[in-house]
């Protein structure tokens, strides 16, 4: 069941082309990674979908519908670029905030309680915004983004700015949104919280997207059939037992135990490989090398160069 | 239509709870009372100490002839010279020597004051008074003119201004008091365009800077941002003003009735009337002039005769369209920046028929209804103050219709414009804006 579909998306600025032709299917309750280099269009595309910009050719549908205006209540958007009134208390602040996004005061008040509770931030509500660190600050803002409970959420950066405690005590908080039913939009250059959050990715390059699906079905395309085995014996030996349809790439070392990188050619299997190299040494560890996103990312984007 | 009122709120609850809000409310009333009573009370002050002066008259003609003054005294000095004076000046308690030489009658410049200060011009002025007076009676005494005659052709001249009102009855009007009430509308309005249009433009700057501007136009329409901040900030002015008139009326109240109590229960002209009478009475018990309260009672007949519902009415009108039209495009201004320094360029389109406005508002206070003055009323940018200047002199109802129809149309062109200025602007950083760049984000589409 996807949640919103971002139909044939054309942006125009006034000398380049922000976005081009951009197809985006977003399935409900995923937590979905818009990837891509600086510039490349993602920003413009949130937007697009926040309707804080309209696009000039193309069209947003939410659970198959157009985009209506009254949809920005149903979205929570925590901007890459964000900051709060400074000279405002941070729970005046909070409050207008929720009610900008359709909550009545009394809803707002009694979630605002309960998220501030959660994170122990109490005492802050009659500070000012000023007052607060930066890594403060972001916290308000996260409740502010999620308090009126939108369906869709999309962080741009998330990240960025938060101590590795925090960072992590965040990512949990989005895994949790996750299970309670919404849908997340989660824009990054960091591929480790992709590879950890996401279940579905898109790659953004230079206006265009260049790749999308499941995370887990990308990677499996972009494997190269490289097994990595430790072991013990002689190096010589084990390369001696490999046949042509093997390559040993390069000798390496795994825990402090010898290892080789062995590609498969052709018309060959992992089995056929282990029951070769049986004889000549005694196997630690066999495990297939299955690209990182980062690999990915750097090589479709180089890919594209061309 | 909802969002709009809380961000109509929040621009106009945060921004009266301030601490400077709150300090100029209290402060308004009590500068301009000090405005006005301060430099009279100084004037009063100035001249308490008596001062002497030595007048040595080679020409015999002025002999006692400067009348001297509750603080100026002359001292007529024979057989001297003015060297001596100046030796023993020093000493003296002279103030200034006043040297007449005898070509006086035919040479202007023959009069000299010496001192060893500058001195006032209301001593200046005196003294050349007197002395012109006494050349010409003299000049006309020559011509056979005797002094009786001369005493019994003094005459003093005050007109009375009457209109005729459309029902063909008449009410007593008076320039002096039109001028007075139509500059300061017309002030007013200024002053609060600029104060108030700058908040606005600093507001959205601040917006913009902190960055939370596009955490905003996610929940809202930038178009909405706009106008609430517009609107809010509109009724903080309102506020102050309306504080303003209920604190001074207040304040003056207050000292009425501690310092006069039995001034309590007459009305305003009865007590400036017996005032005067008073005042008379001191001065000169023997003899009341009548016509003094009767110029008196014809002020304030004829600030009656100002229609201060219209007035109001229109005063209003006035200063929310002004400061609408002008608002907006401080926002634009505010959006099109990333820091205030930028705004100059900008700032010049803006400031320019405002401080025409103020010029030509000292024009039609003049001749109300000369062609500038039309034309400048009729235009939008600068008839809420010209427009101001003429209506208390009486204008015709088609052209302060026909001005507040051309205003509220501009404003409107100008909130669209402003808006799609607005919309590009907020989310634009790092960029040096110019005139081209602002028509390409009009023409954007939304």
């Amino acid at each position: 069941m996807e949640l919103l579909r971002a139909q044939n998306i054309e942006k125009k600025f006034v000398n380049h082309l922000a976005l081009d032709n951009v197809n985006v299917t977003i399935p409900e309750n995923s937590i979905y990674g818009l990837l891509g280099p600086n510039g490349a269009g993602k920003t413009t595309l949130i937007r697009i979908i926040n309707r804080i910009t309209a696009p000039d050719n193309g069209e947003i549908l939410l659970k198959g519908r157009p985009l209506q205006p009254s949809d920005v209540n149903l979205i929570g958007y925590l901007p890459e670029e964000r900051g709060l009134y400074k000279k405002m208390k941070v729970g005046e602040q909070a409050l207008y905030l929720a009610q900008l996004k359709g909550l009545s005061k009394r809803d707002a008040l009694k979630r605002l309680k309960y998220w501030f509770e959660k994170f122990e931030i109490q005492p802050w509500w009659d500070k000012k915004v000023e007052e607060l660190s930066k890594g403060m600050a972001q916290k308000v803002q996260f409740i502010t983004t999620i308090l009126h409970e939108p369906e869709l959420l999309i962080f741009d950066e998330p990240f960025s700015g938060f101590d590795p405690i925090n960072a992590n005590m965040l990512k949990e908080e989005i895994l949790e949104l996750k299970k309670k039913g919404s849908t997340i939009i989660f824009s990054t250059h960091n591929m480790g919280s992709v590879e950890e959050l996401c279940d579905h990715i898109t790659l953004i390059n230079k206006s265009k997207n260049i790749l999308e699906g499941q995370i887990d079905d990308i990677r499996k395309k972009y494997k190269s059939n490289i097994y990595e085995i430790s072991f013990n014996g002689n190096v010589d030996k084990l390369e001696r037992s490999l046949n042509e349809h093997y390559e040993l790439i390069d000798k390496t070392k795994v825990n402090g135990n010898d290892a080789v990188r062995v590609k498969l050619l052709h018309q060959t299997n992992e089995n056929e490989l282990l029951s070769l190299i049986i004889p000549a040494i005694e196997v630690l560890s066999f495990n297939e090398i299955i690209p990182s996103m980062n690999d990915i990312f750097i090589k479709v984007v180089n890919e594209h160069k061309n | 239509m909802n969002k709009i009122k809380l961000i109509i709120l929040r621009e106009y609850l945060t921004r009266v709870k301030k601490k400077s809000f709150i300090v100029m409310t209290i402060l308004g009333p009590i500068l301009f009372a000090a405005m006005m009573v301060v430099p009279a009370w100084l004037a009063s002050m100035e001249d308490t100490d008596v001062k002497n002066i030595a007048v040595i008259d080679s020409s015999g003609i002025f002999l006692n002839k400067i009348s001297d003054t509750d603080y100026i005294k002359f001292e007529y000095l024979q057989n001297t010279t003015l060297k001596k004076v100046q030796n023993i000046f020093p000493e003296s308690d002279y103030y200034a020597v006043l040297q007449i030489l005898p070509s006086i009658t035919y040479e202007p410049s023959a009069v000299h004051l010496f001192s060893n200060k500058q001195p006032s011009f209301s001593i200046k002025s005196h003294i050349a008074n007197a002395m012109e007076k006494e050349l010409k009676d003299r000049k006309l005494r020559a011509h056979g003119i005797d002094q009786e005659v001369l005493n019994s052709i003094k005459s003093d001249v005050s007109i009375r201004t009457i209109q005729w009102t459309e029902d063909g009855g008449v009410k007593e009007s008076s320039t002096e008091v039109a001028m007075i009430v139509g500059y300061a509308s017309g002030f007013l309005i200024y002053f609060f365009i600029f104060l108030f249009g700058a908040q606005v433009m600093r507001g959205v700057i601040e917006e913009k800077t902190n960055r939370i501007v596009e955490i905003i136009v996610s929940s809202a329409k930038p178009f909405q941002l706009m106008m609430g901040k517009i609107v809010g900030i509109a009724m903080v002015g309102l506020t102050q003003f309306l504080l303003w008139i209920v604190l001074t009326t207040g304040i003056i109240g207050g000292v009425k009735t501690v310092f006069f109590p039995e001034l309590g229960t007459k009305n305003a002209q009865e007590v400036v009337v017996e005032d005067l009478f008073e005042q008379q009475n001191l001065a000169q018990i023997d003899q009341i002039q009548p016509q003094e309260i009767e110029k008196f009672t014809r002020i304030f007949n004829s600030v009656k005769s100002i229609d201060f519902g219209v007035m109001f009415g229109s005063f209003i009108f006035f200063f929310l369209g002004g400061y609408l039209l002008y608002g907006s495009l401080f926002a634009a201004i505010g959006a099109a920046v990333d820091n205030e320094t930028d705004t100059q360029q900008f700032m010049l389109p803006i400031t320019i028929p405002l401080i025409l406005g103020i010029f030509v508002m000292m024009n039609a206070i003049q001749s109300p209804d000369s062609p500038v003055a039309f034309w400048f009323s009729i235009i939008p940018l600068t008839s809420p103050i010209v427009m101001m200047v003429r209506i208390p002199f009486g204008v015709p109802y088609w052209q302060v219709a026909l001005s507040m129809g051309l205003l509220v149309l501009t404003f409107l062109g100008s909130v669209w414009l402003a808006g799609k200025i607005y919309r590009t602007g907020i989310l634009m950083y790092g960029k040096k804006v110019n005139y081209k760049e602002l028509w390409k984000w009009i023409r954007y589409k939304s």
